[in-house]
C-alpha cells in the first residue's frame, strides 16, 4: 500500500484511478535516477552546456550601501536559459521523459516561463509540445506566448475558470489523463501530486548547492538569512535546501502580498489568516478556499505567483516554523525594482522581486559582518508590458500607440490588396 | 443510472429533470455536488459546475436538495463530487449528513482509497457504499486491491480522458470489462461517453448499468428539461 509522498500533514496523492500506473511508472523512474550517480552527472552536464550553470552569485554592493546593513547577494538564477529558475526543473524532466520514452509533453504555465522552458525543452529533445495558459495570463505574458509558438509549441489559451495558473492545471491534467500513454506532464513547481513535489524540488537544488558553497568562497562563511519568493514554491525549495541543515540560516518566504494582505486581493496562503487547509489538485496543502472548499480567485502583479495553494514540503517547513513567511504588495514591488534597477543594473522578475523587497526590509536590521542572499528567481525583461504599465511610463505608451497605428495601416493596406485581387 | 450537477441549471430543473428521470425507469441516480476545481470532468460538466457555483449554489443546499429527492423517490440516489468539498465539511459530518438524508453511496474521483482510511471506515460505520472507480489503465493486481475497499458496485470508466467524449465498444473494451468482471463480485456500473441506446445496447450483458452524464446535462441545455423524459424512455 502506497502511503509515502506526505510531508507531515501535507501531500499525498489524490488523483483519478486512470492515473495511477503512469503515477507508479514516473514513481519508479524518478527512484531509479535518484539512486543513479550518472543521471545527476548527465543532469549537471547537460545544465553547464545548454543553460548557463553554476549561474553566479552576485555581491550588490550599492544597495548593500544603501541600506547599510547585511551584505547583499543575490543569486543569480535569471541567467539561466530561457531567462529563470524553471529550466533546472524542465531540462532534469526532460531527461526522465527519455529514460520513460513517451515522445509527447504538455505543461501548464502562469507567467509563461515554465511555458518558454517547457518549449525549449521539447525542441531540443524533439517531442511534440502543448502548452496550457490561462486567458488571463496570455494577455499579460504576450511575448512569452511569441517565443513558445517560435518554438514549435502549441499554447492553448485556457478559458474555464478564472482563467490564471491554476485553471491551466486543472486543463493540462485533462489532456493527460486522455492521452496518458504517450505524454509527460511536466508540472513546473513543487507542487500537485507526489512524486512531483519532491522531485521539483530535487531538480531545483542545483541553486542551494550552488550557493552554499559560493557564499563561504565570497563571504568566509554562512548567510544570515536567504529570502526567496513562493508562488507554488519550486525556486524557494531550490535554495533553501542549501541551507536546511543550517538551523543559524533563516530561510524567509516571501508571498503576493497582491492589493495588501488584508483587501482579500493577494495569493498569501502561508502568512496571514486567510487559508485553511484543503486538498485540491492532487495534493492537500494550505489553500485559499471559502468556508464550502470552493477556490477563490487569488491576485498578484506577477503572474507566477498568483496560484491558490502552496508545495506541500513548504506547508510542513512552515508547520515546523523553519521557513518564515512574509508578503510583499504590487506597490512594493514596482518601488524595489525600481531601486534594484537603478542601482544595480539588474532586472529581477516581478515575482523574484517579491524577495527584494522583504530582503530591504530587513538588511539594516543586521550587521555589515553578515550576508544575506536573495533568490532572483527569474529576469524581468519578459515583463515590459507589465512593468511599463505598471510605471505608466510615458514614452513606451507613444511607441505602442505608433506600432499599434503602423500595423493597423498594415492591415488595411493588405485587407485592400486582397480586396482588389478578388475583383 | 443518470447524472446531473446540482443547482445547474438550476435547483428547481433538477426537481423536474430527477421526476422524468424516475418516471422513465432510470435505476440510480447520481448527484453532482459540485466544485471549482473538476480536474476529471470535461467541457460540459465542467461548464456545468462552474454556472452552478456562479450562481451561488453551496454544500448545505445540495445536501438538502439530495435528502428531499431520497424522501420523494424510492430509486437510490448517490452523491459524486470531489474530496475537497467532503475533506472541508469534515468526512465524519459529511457522512452523518448524508446518512441523515438516505442518499446510499458517495462516487469521489479524486480519492484513491490509500488517501484516507477514515473515509472508508465511516462509510463502512454508516452504510453509506463507497463506489470505487476501475479504469482501462488499472492493473488486474490493482483493480483486486481497489474491490477490498469497494462496495455497491464498481464505475468501469470506459476509456482514457475526462467525461463527455465518445467511447469506442470494441474489443478492447469487452477484454476490459472481462478483466474488471474477474476482480469483483460487485455488479459493474458502465461510464463515460454513453450516449445512445446503441451504446447501452453494446454493454448489456457484459455489464450491470449503463451510466448517462454529459449527454442529459447537454440535452437540458439545447432543448430543455421537459426532452429528459422522452430521451430516456429511448434508451431501453
Amino acid at each position: 500500500m502506497e502511503t509515502t509522498g506526505f510531508f507531515g500533514n501535507w501531500g499525498g496523492s489524490y488523483i483519478p484511478e486512470i492515473l495511477n500506473q503512469t503515477f507508479n511508472q514516473l514513481k519508479n523512474e524518478y527512484t531509479k535516477a535518484k539512486s543513479d550517480p550518472d543521471f545527476w552527472q548527465e543532469y549537471i552536464d547537460l545544465m553547464s552546456t545548454y543553460s548557463c550553470r553554476p549561474t553566479p552569485l552576485t555581491y550588490a554592493e550599492n544597495l548593500t550601501n544603501h541600506f547599510g546593513g547585511a551584505k547583499i547577494f543575490i543569486k543569480r538564477e535569471d541567467l539561466n536559459h530561457t531567462g529563470a529558475h524553471k529550466a533546472n526543473n524542465v531540462m532534469g524532466q526532460g531527461l526522465l521523459v527519455k529514460r520513460m520514452g513517451k515522445k509527447r509533453v504538455i505543461a501548464e504555465t502562469g507567467a509563461g516561463q515554465h511555458g518558454m522552458a517547457t518549449a525549449t525543452m521539447a525542441a531540443k529533445f524533439g517531442f511534440e509540445c502543448t502548452i496550457y495558459m490561462g486567458e488571463v495570463d496570455v494577455e499579460r505574458q504576450r511575448p512569452n506566448v511569441f517565443w513558445m509558438e517560435k518554438m514549435g509549441a502549441t499554447v492553448i489559451p485556457v478559458q474555464d475558470g478564472s482563467r490564471i495558473l491554476k485553471d491551466a492545471i486543472n486543463e493540462a491534467f485533462r489532456d493527460w489523463v486522455s492521452n496518458i500513454d504517450t505524454t509527460h506532464y511536466v508540472l513546473g513547481t513543487a507542487c500537485g501530486p507526489a512524486p512531483f513535489p519532491e522531485m521539483v524540488s530535487w531538480f531545483q537544488s542545483i541553486i542551494g548547492i550552488e550557493a552554499a558553497s559560493q557564499i563561504l568562497i565570497q563571504h568566509g562563511k554562512p548567510p544570515a538569512r536567504v529570502f526567496a519568493c513562493v508562488g507554488g514554491g519550486s525556486n524557494a525549495m531550490g535554495i533553501f535546501q542549501g541551507f536546511m541543515n543550517d538551523s543559524t540560516v533563516e530561510l524567509v518566504g516571501v508571498e503576493a502580498g497582491g492589493k495588501g494582505i488584508r483587501s482579500g486581493r493577494h495569493a498569501s496562503r502561508l502568512c496571514g489568516n486567510d487559508a485553511s487547509p484543503g486538498v485540491a489538485q492532487g495534493y492537500k496543502t494550505m489553500f485559499l478556499q471559502n468556508d464550502d472548499g470552493q477556490m477563490l480567485e487569488t491576485h498578484s502583479v506577477a503572474a507566477g505567483l498568483d496560484y491558490v495553494g502552496v508545495s506541500p514540503i513548504l506547508s510542513d517547513l512552515w508547520d515546523k516554523k523553519r521557513v518564515r513567511f512574509e508578503s510583499a504588495t504590487d506597490k512594493e514591488v514596482m518601488e524595489a525594482l525600481d531601486l534594484t534597477m537603478k542601482m544595480e543594473g539588474i532586472i529581477p522578475a516581478l515575482e523574484s522581486t517579491h524577495g527584494f523587497v522583504q530582503a530591504f526590509k530587513e538588511a539594516s536590521q543586521l550587521s555589515p559582518d553578515d550576508a544575506i542572499i536573495i533568490n532572483q528567481s527569474g529576469r524581468g525583461d519578459k515583463d515590459i508590458f507589465t512593468i511599463a504599465h505598471a510605471f505608466n511610463d510615458p514614452s513606451w505608451k507613444e511607441f505602442i500607440i505608433a506600432l499599434g497605428s503602423e500595423y493597423k495601416k498594415q492591415s488595411r493596406k493588405c485587407s485592400l490588396e486582397r480586396e482588389q485581387d478578388t475583383r | 443510472m443518470t447524472h446531473i450537477v446540482l443547482g445547474y441549471p438550476s435547483f428547481e430543473a433538477n426537481r423536474q429533470v430527477i421526476r422524468q428521470m424516475v418516471e422513465n425507469g432510470v435505476d440510480c441516480i447520481e448527484m453532482q455536488i459540485p466544485f471549482s476545481e473538476p480536474m476529471a470532468d470535461g467541457p460540459v460538466i465542467l461548464k456545468a459546475n462552474q454556472d452552478s457555483l456562479a450562481r451561488g449554489t453551496t454544500v448545505g443546499e445540495c445536501l438538502e436538495f439530495g435528502a428531499e429527492m431520497a424522501a420523494t423517490y424510492s430509486i437510490p440516489f448517490l452523491f459524486m463530487t470531489y474530496y475537497n468539498i467532503i475533506f472541508k465539511y469534515g468526512e465524519k459530518s459529511f457522512f452523518m449528513a448524508a446518512k441523515k438524508g438516505g442518499i446510499r453511496g458517495l462516487i469521489v474521483p479524486d480519492l484513491p482509497p490509500e488517501m484516507s482510511p477514515d473515509f472508508f471506515n465511516y462509510a463502512k460505520e454508516m452504510e453509506i457504499a463507497p463506489i470505487l472507480i476501475y479504469a482501462p489503465t488499472s492493473t488486474d493486481s490493482r483493480m483486486a486491491e481497489l474491490n477490498t475497499f469497494a462496495d455497491g458496485f464498481i464505475y468501469c470508466v470506459a476509456r482514457r480522458g475526462v467525461t463527455g467524449a465518445k467511447s469506442e465498444f470494441g474489443d478492447d473494451f469487452n477484454h476490459y470489462l472481462a478483466r474488471c468482471r474477474a476482480a469483483t463480485r460487485l455488479p459493474l456500473a458502465v461510464g463515460f461517453g454513453i450516449r445512445n441506446s446503441e451504446d447501452v445496447k453494446a454493454i448489456i450483458g457484459k455489464a450491470d448499468m449503463a451510466v448517462i452524464g454529459s449527454q442529459t446535462i447537454q440535452l437540458v441545455d439545447e432543448k430543455g428539461v421537459e426532452a429528459v423524459g422522452p430521451f430516456i424512455a429511448g434508451l431501453r
